[in-house]
């Protein structure tokens, strides 16, 4: 990883990130987040930011298809790795089928959680193709959700499952 | 929440990271996953002027049959240990542990050297480890040492670990045991801390207890041994009433604060009644 010093003597690191299938290069400081560099530097606000302790999930993105926190992750700890949020989810204009089964279920109110909640549940289905409802609930309880109380959520992650 | 500012390393040698601790002492912090250290910076608790990152040391991050039993490096992380088909064939009861921490999120950054050194009581790796014998791994500036891995805790945030020296991993030997499991008691299933845990690895022979190790977390400022439980059962037949006769002992032992979770009286009831389970879950069904 290169390294850049400015005149005032603070140095900056050149991450590589594959982000949805792109290359970023990106000028960073050590104390930068993954989640700030996703925002800010790319633009990508689909990634929220709730907690910023590791608790909520809405920041949640795949990190090597693992779902983890980007505001725990620093950004030059990334550096090489690859990234999936949940713009890189849908392709072609098409939303997915986990996506899909959210708004088939109502599995969403006011939605702050909902990208990492289908983060989660990707990186679940492609371990486990046919989880269980107990599977479901504890792939993610790393993801809270204030409105739905989880039930409709719990739903579309099963009928996700049955589309496969 | 921002992180202050701070300069970083990546060295490529356990001794080039060595080599930085030294030289940079009580300025510098490790980082492995950064699921404590980044919280801590964030609340304002630490703020070192250098971080040394794990992220190259790939000797950290492997799980092997060492002489004696199984070598896992502390940058590996929780979810490693409960997918690791070594782990899980033979000490099954370490993936049990690890998956009743955190959430997958975390699980799938938080190594378990942070969870060690971090040295926190209600650590849920420390328990089952120590019940099983693990013996810490150390790198430092005066070169290699390995000891017991109960023997790394001082109290709540403290460890041995001097100046300039790093968890590599630890060793789990070779087991005669015929049954390990850590039990966690926390105020919902995912994402709390212990307000009790209790490991216990036994080793049964003609029905008889011939060897049993308990171990309680977050009742004592360091994981306790329950030395006397432990000696309750030695050499004794196993029966329910025999493990509630241990683990009366073992509610006796344990050294429990109030705090928000619970009571100190509370845990102590809790030692009861998961010393019990966890004595019995070993000797039934063995390491899980």
């Amino acid at each position: 990883m290169q390294g850049l010093v400015d005149k005032e003597g603070r140095s900056r690191y050149l991450v590589n990130l594959r982000v949805n299938g792109d290359e970023y290069t990106v000028a960073v400081k050590a104390n930068t987040l993954l989640v700030n560099v996703l925002r800010e530097n790319l633009d990508l606000t689909g990634t929220k930011k709730g907690c910023e302790l590791g608790d909520c999930g809405s920041c949640t993105v795949l990190l090597d298809g693992r779902p983890v926190n980007s505001c725990m992750v620093l950004a030059v700890e990334a550096d090489g790795h690859d990234i999936t949020t949940i713009e890189g989810v849908a392709q072609n204009q098409t939303l997915d089928r986990v996506q899909e089964a959210f708004v088939e279920n109502a599995a969403l109110q006011c939605g702050y959680c909902t990208p990492g909640m289908i983060l989660s549940a990707k990186a679940l289905l492609a371990r486990n193709p046919h989880p269980t409802e107990e599977e479901v609930r504890f792939a993610i309880a790393g993801n809270l959700c204030r409105c739905t109380g989880y039930v409709n959520i719990v739903k579309a992650v099963l009928a996700a499952a049955e589309k496969s | 929440m921002n992180l202050p500012d701070f300069a970083y390393y990546v060295p490529q040698t356990p001794e080039e990271a060595v080599e930085l601790l030294v030289r940079f002492g009580s300025k510098a912090r490790v980082i492995a996953g950064g699921t404590d250290l980044l919280v801590k910076m964030k609340q304002g608790l630490v703020a070192p002027e250098v971080v040394v990152s794990l992220k190259n040391l790939d000797r950290l991050k492997e799980i092997g049959t060492s002489e004696g039993g199984l070598f896992i490096g502390a940058r590996v992380t929780l979810n490693e240990l409960i997918n690791s088909p070594l782990i899980g064939e033979k000490y099954a009861s370490i993936a049990g542990a690890a998956h009743q921490m955190a959430n997958n999120q975390v699980r799938h950054i938080g190594t378990l050297g942070g969870n060690l050194t971090n040295a926190v009581p209600s650590a849920d790796m420390p328990p089952i480890l120590i019940a099983l014998g693990a013996q810490a791994q150390v790198t430092g500036p005066a070169g290699q040492r390995t000891f017991l891995l109960e023997e790394l805790f001082l109290g709540p945030g403290r460890t041995c670990l001097q100046q300039g020296e790093i968890l590599t991993g630890v060793v789990v030997p070779e087991q005669s045991t015929t049954g390990s499991t850590y039990l966690k008691f926390g105020l919902r299933r995912s994402g709390a801390l212990a307000v009790v845990g209790v490991a216990a690895a036994v080793t049964m022979a003609d029905g008889l207890v011939s060897d049993a190790r308990i171990v309680l977390g977050a009742v004592a400022p360091v994981p306790l041994r329950a030395k006397e439980a432990e000696k309750t059962v030695q050499g004794r037949a196993f029966t329910p009433e025999l493990a509630e006769e241990a683990a009366l002992v073992a509610a006796q032992e344990c050294r429990p604060i109030s705090d928000i979770r619970g009571s100190a009286e509370y845990r102590q009831d809790l030692v009861r009644v998961f010393t019990r389970r966890a004595l019995e879950r070993a000797v039934r069904e063995g390491h899980v």
